[in-house]
């Protein structure tokens, strides 16, 4: 557990201390947000119509973007290594980075989302669904990109090909946060979807640190 | 079982078994051909174009069953670290690929006359198209490498990821409102254990006429029907195994090669 912590409190200390890329993927988000208007002309029916889907979308390529940064610095400057010579569980070890990743990605993109739900047009009773399912959801984007951002370590093109491993998996989590908001904006119960939406999380918290580090030991040694 | 584990041993009885089934496949994948665009009645609502169903049916069996045995080859490898785990899931990604895009090509020129459209986002058509992005994450990842053989266990890493996709992609349509209709085969069975829904189908987004095809469809096959489907599963799933060996004889050669070059390039020069 001393490990998990240390591991822990130095990611966020990291994360804090370069948080110009933690402002680049915000700035992403909102920029990418902004676009929609332009796109599909800036009717407030259409905006609210499309902005669950929208946020949602732009929330998973935001962290997807943010990826890199969960063990491409480490390989490079060989603390992954360390890490995973050390007495901790390698499993442990990802778990720690994906809840910093989260803490410090999927967190503030909660906390953004309203002001892009208010450019959207996103109607009042759309808000807590919206934000309560990004919370049950993006721990999870964050542990299954932690599979796909290890896997490709050490990869030609990791950034892209990271895109192409982990968005079909984000593909159920984007269609139960999205429908949960859908289904309250058409006065419809979103518990079935928050169900999907925490058995999805329940899975991911066990099995994705146990692939991930099995190919993250695989990129340290290769 | 871990005797044929060998590469070398089982290509000796691959290379053995490869000529009897071509020779078993050709006349069953013949026969399927005939009893299905010929002597197999058309569809009292489909008509003709219900003969889509078999190239569509076994396309869409096979594209599942490449996934498995590339996941079952991948678990092998990771677990006994068997090298001819890797090759036989390297060699059934291709081929399962091509059967998906030849299940989605063919669903969707069925769905054309059948639903009204070529493409709906139901569960299984989704779950299916899911699976093809699978395979192609899997043959990116695998060859993404600048030594081939690194991209071995990352590969087999995600071949075992993908899986959870399988079972979804089998029972999505008994869990979810689907346009498309309930398993051809096995129907009474697993309607029996989940449950046959009602043939519910969302009609806020579909024309009536859809949703009233849609409900009339599923259930048993005649056996004048189920004969050229069978054939043509058995034909097909033959097909699979001799490109399956055909492949893996690549793969082995690749492979042979690679390590004669390695071994080359390690010679000092001129010694």
């Amino acid at each position: 557990m001393m490990g998990f912590r240390a591991v822990l409190l130095r990611d966020l200390r990291l994360a804090i201390r370069q948080s110009a890329d933690l402002a680049l993927v915000l700035g992403f988000f909102v920029i990418a947000a902004s676009l929609f208007p332009f796109g599909v002309g800036p009717s407030p029916d259409t905006l609210a119509r499309i902005a669950p889907g929208v946020i949602w979308v732009l929330a998973l390529l935001s962290v997807m973007l943010s990826l890199d940064r969960l063990f491409q610095q480490d390989l490079a400057d060989g603390s992954l290594e360390q890490m995973a010579l050390s007495p901790t569980p390698l499993s442990l070890v990802v778990l720690a980075k994906c809840l910093a990743h989260w803490l410090t990605t999927g967190l503030p993109l909660i906390a953004i989302a309203p002001v892009i739900g208010i450019l959207l047009n996103l109607p009042a009773e759309g808000y807590a669904v919206l934000l309560a399912g990004l919370a049950l959801g993006t721990p999870s984007l964050s542990l299954i990109g932690a599979v796909g951002a290890a896997l490709s370590l050490g990869a030609r093109r990791a950034g892209l090909l990271i895109a192409l491993l982990v968005l079909p998996l984000y593909i159920p989590i984007l269609i139960f946060g999205v429908t949960a908001v859908d289904a309250v904006l058409t006065s419809v119960q979103p518990t079935a979807h928050f169900l999907y939406l925490a058995a999805i999380l329940m899975a991911a918290i066990p099995l994705a640190p146990l692939a991930a580090a099995a190919a993250v030991r695989h990129g340290v040694e290769g | 079982m871990h005797r044929f584990a060998n590469p070398g041993q089982f290509m000796r009885v691959a290379d053995k078994v490869l000529p009897w089934i071509v020779a078993l496949c050709l006349p069953l994948i013949a026969a399927g051909l005939y009893f299905g665009l010929y002597a197999s009645p058309p569809d009292f609502q489909q008509g003709e174009t219900v003969r889509i169903m078999y190239i569509h049916v076994p396309t869409a069996f096979l594209a599942q069953g490449a996934y498995v045995v590339m996941a079952l080859g991948s678990a092998s490898f990771l677990i006994w670290k068997h090298p001819l785990g890797d090759l036989i899931a390297r060699s059934a990604a291709p081929i399962g690929c091509v059967f998906c895009i030849i299940c989605l090509v063919t669903g969707s020129l069925w769905g054309r006359p059948t639903w009204g459209t070529y493409w709906v986002w139901d569960a299984r058509l989704t779950s299916m198209l899911i699976l093809l992005f699978l395979y192609f994450g899997y043959l990116a990842l695998a060859n993404a490498f600048d030594d081939p053989a690194r991209g071995d266990k990352p590969a087999a890493i995600l071949a075992l990821v993908g899986v959870v996709n399988i079972p979804l992609i089998k029972f999505s349509v008994y869990f979810f409102n689907t346009l498309h209709q309930k398993s051809t085969l096995a129907g009474d069975l697993f309607g029996a254990v989940f449950g046959e829904p009602e043939a519910a189908v969302q009609a806020e987004n579909l024309p009536a006429d859809l949703a009233a095809a849609a409900a009339q469809q599923g259930g048993d096959l005649p056996p004048e029907m189920l004969l050229p489907l069978m054939l043509m599963l058995a034909g097909f799933t033959l097909a699979f195994l001799a490109l399956l060996i055909l492949r893996l004889r690549g793969e082995f050669a690749s492979v042979r090669l690679r390590s004669l070059r390695a071994g080359f390039r390690a010679e000092p020069r001129g010694a």
